[in-house]
């Protein structure tokens, strides 16, 4: 299912079946794939940005085995998880020699860090710091031109560096068609104003940075702290790499996809191609199109209720589509009812209500179920689900109606 | 009058000969679009439904007078059919095709605007356009959008989300209010028609009186809308913003908190149009029923 991106066209909002499932994407931002900084480690070294060497782990055991490897003392031993603040929960931990490494690994090893457990560990030998910088390239959607940000003040929130001191920032914005050339990397550089024997590292390490960031098809690249060595060399000593999800034809992500953190409803979602995010309110949602679904879940909240979750159905009407979001959302406890809201336009009501009354014979759904279809042939597609109305599944003219039903239906 | 497209626009197809190309572009000429062309190198000669297939886009335009493109080619190949649709002559570029790379859309919606600034791209990841009773090009249902009257007044759509756009025009259409043009941007990063450049055209166009906008959390380009409409606008404009309650979705990082500036939010949004002077509903429903009753008091 990772692979078989490249034929996608269309979500089939205008009704087209799918050409292939499991091709949806989370709504208005595009799906990304953000990576432990252990992958995102190895995804600068890749591009030549001197990194730390070590090793990942899943056991104390390999912990052991891989700092036995390294062999250089001392290591740090680091929570590998999608959630800052992992220093302050205790996720990061200096081991001077092997015993230390062991206690650290197993204390952290399961640690539960802002509800992210942690089952990945990073070992690597540890940096001797004279300064620490910030570095980062992404999009600036205002200006569609790539924003590369430095620092000369790191290891912080950058966050309050921005609000306290802009003018810390030194900011570069990149026309994509240009590149990163060596000569705007070097005004840049300096007008960042760090130790000046960082700048010919910096300018060299931002070049791959760039690089990294395009020829990696990355959303985001994120270096806190870049660090200058008492040596005088630059070095990447953490990484926070986000991936663009569109890209995944050109590139082996698979890895990446592994360690990827999703609640049991989004996994079995994600499995059967649904285009799903799971929420904590007690209405399920099925809409066809990423904005109506969007706009159901607000409805939903402005009658009182809660949404259990974010479905987009898609276009086309077959019955296994709804079949396999009925199954999702019915096996969520949190759901009390259930708001199939419906908009045909190429894909008509009559496909739709077959659709769902095809589902609805295949399988047995616990909540009760509250239906409004609009737009084409709405008339005649609630001329189909009429004789199947009962307590369990209910019709209403109108999106606010049917919310308002759903929540009562819920509370 | 309509924005973008007519009844002089002439279409070619990129991609007629796949699936969904054909479905829509065969969909698009039933409408009454001109679709003159598609394109295939390895089908060059043949036809699809009596629509003739070129190697190119080139050869399409110097045979047909092709002055607009659809893509509907898979994201892998969207860059280069950009670039072959603006060097090949057509002024008006409609990207269906979702999925497409972010690096892709960033840079050719620079090299587009750098080489060929008289080109304006539609897309990618959107429903299309639609200027009712003369010209419909990508995936809207045409039979829910009603045709403007000569009388007016009209209504001018621009939105980010597709299945919101036809609930506009299907109200719209049962309120007996006909609609200039239709513009769906799409929600990418990177879309090659902003809400801007269709305000712009919409205040401009004389058969538009209002103006309905549909905008989605994420980025900042609503907020720029309200700048623009405050500034420039003379036109009623009501809104609606989906995702006030969508789930913050994954932060990108430190960096992608700085560059939003705490804009992006519906909140904000909602809150940066008012501040503009545009209605603004709640849901959907309530957006209609604000645009309904700013054209009747027109």
């Amino acid at each position: 299912m990772w692979k078989n991106r490249v034929g996608r066209l269309v979500s089939g909002i205008g009704g087209y079946p799918d050409p292939l499932p499991g091709t949806r994407r989370i709504p208005t931002e595009g799906m990304r794939v953000d990576l432990f900084e252990y992958q995102g480690k190895q995804f600068f070294g890749t591009f030549g940005i001197p990194v730390s060497p070590g090793e990942p782990v899943t056991t104390v055991e390999e912990a052991v085995a891989a700092a036995e490897r390294l062999a250089t003392y001392p290591v740090v031993v680091k929570a590998q998880v999608h959630v800052g603040g992992r220093g302050k929960a205790g996720g990061v931990k200096l081991a001077e020699n092997i015993d230390e490494v062991r206690e650290h690994a197993s204390n952290i090893l399961g640690l539960d860090i802002k509800g992210h457990i942690v089952n990945d560990v990073w070992i690597e030998v540890a940096s001797d710091i004279a300064e620490e910088y910030y570095a980062s390239f992404t999009l600036d959607r205002s200006a569609k031109k790539h924003l590369g940000m430095l620092s000369a003040e790191g290891g912080v929130e950058i966050e309050t560096v921005a609000e306290n001191n802009p003018d810390a920032i030194a900011k570069i914005w990149v026309d994509p068609v240009d590149g990163l050339t060596e000569e705007a990397a070097r005004d840049w550089v300096a007008a960042a104003n760090l130790n000046p024997e960082a700048n010919e590292g910096a300018v060299e390490i931002l070049t791959k940075l760039y690089t990294a960031y395009v020829d990696g098809d990355a959303d985001l690249v994120e270096i806190n702290p870049l660090i200058l060595k008492p040596t005088g060399e630059v070095h990447a000593l953490d990484a926070k790499v986000t991936v663009d999800d569109n890209a995944d034809y050109r590139h082996d992500w698979d890895a990446y996809e592994v360690t990827q953190v999703r609640d049991e409803r989004e996994q079995a979602a994600h499995e059967a191609g649904l285009q799903y995010v799971g929420l904590e309110g007690s209405v399920g949602i099925i809409a066809n199109g990423a904005g109506l679904a969007m706009s159901t879940l607000d409805v939903v909240n402005q009658v009182g209720g809660s949404a259990a979750n974010f479905l987009d159905v898609g276009g086309g009407a077959d019955a296994e589509k709804f079949v396999n979001a009925l199954t999702i959302i019915d096996n969520d406890p949190r759901v009390k009812s259930i708001f199939i809201n419906i908009f045909g336009g190429i894909t008509r009501g009559e496909e739709v209500a077959n659709g769902i009354v095809a589902a609805l014979g295949q399988i047995d759904i616990s909540a009760p179920i509250v239906i409004r279809l609009d737009g084409t042939n709405a008339d005649q597609g609630r001329a189909i689900l009429e004789p199947h109305l009962s307590d369990k599944l209910q019709m209403a003219p109108t999106m606010l109606d049917a919310a308002r039903k759903a929540v009562e239906l819920a509370n | 009058m309509s924005i973008f497209v007519d009844e002089n626009t002439k279409v070619v197809y990129q991609g007629l000969t796949g699936s969904q190309g054909r479905y829509y572009g065969l969909l698009n000429r039933d409408y009454g679009t001109q679709v003159v062309a598609g394109t295939n190198p390895k089908k060059a000669g043949t036809d699809v439904e009596g629509i003739p297939i070129f190697a190119n886009v080139g050869e399409a335009v110097a045979s047909t007078g092709a002055n607009a493109s659809c893509i509907f080619i898979p994201a892998p190949g969207v860059k280069a059919a950009v670039m072959e649709a603006a060097e090949g002559g057509v002024e008006f570029i409609v990207c269906i095709t979702e999925g497409v790379p972010a690096q892709d859309e960033a840079w050719f919606f620079n090299k587009l605007k750098r080489d060929f600034p008289n080109v304006q791209l539609l897309g990618p990841n959107c429903p299309g356009i639609i200027s009712p009773g003369q010209c419909n090009i990508g995936i809207t249902a045409g039979h829910i959008a009603k045709e403007p009257t000569e009388a007016g007044p009209n209504v001018g759509i621009v939105s980010r989300s597709g299945t919101l756009t036809y609930q506009a025009l299907h109200e719209l259409k049962a309120q007996g209010i006909g609609v200039t043009t239709c513009v769906g941007i799409g929600g990418d990063p990177v879309p090659g028609t902003s809400f801007i450049d269709c305000l712009e055209r919409f205040e401009a166009d004389n058969q538009t009186s209002a103006v309905m906008m549909i905008g989605e959390i994420g980025g900042s380009a609503e907020e720029e809308a309200a700048e623009y409409i405050k500034s420039s606008m003379k036109k009623p404009v009501t809104a609606y913003v989906a995702g006030q309650t969508a789930p913050a979705g994954k932060k990108m990082g430190h960096a992608g908190a700085i560059v939003s500036g705490g804009k992006g939010t519906a909140a904000a949004k909602m809150e940066a149009l008012t501040d503009a002077g545009v209605q603004v509903g709640a849901n959907p429903t309530e957006a209609g029923e604000l645009m309904v009753e700013t054209i009747k008091s027109l």
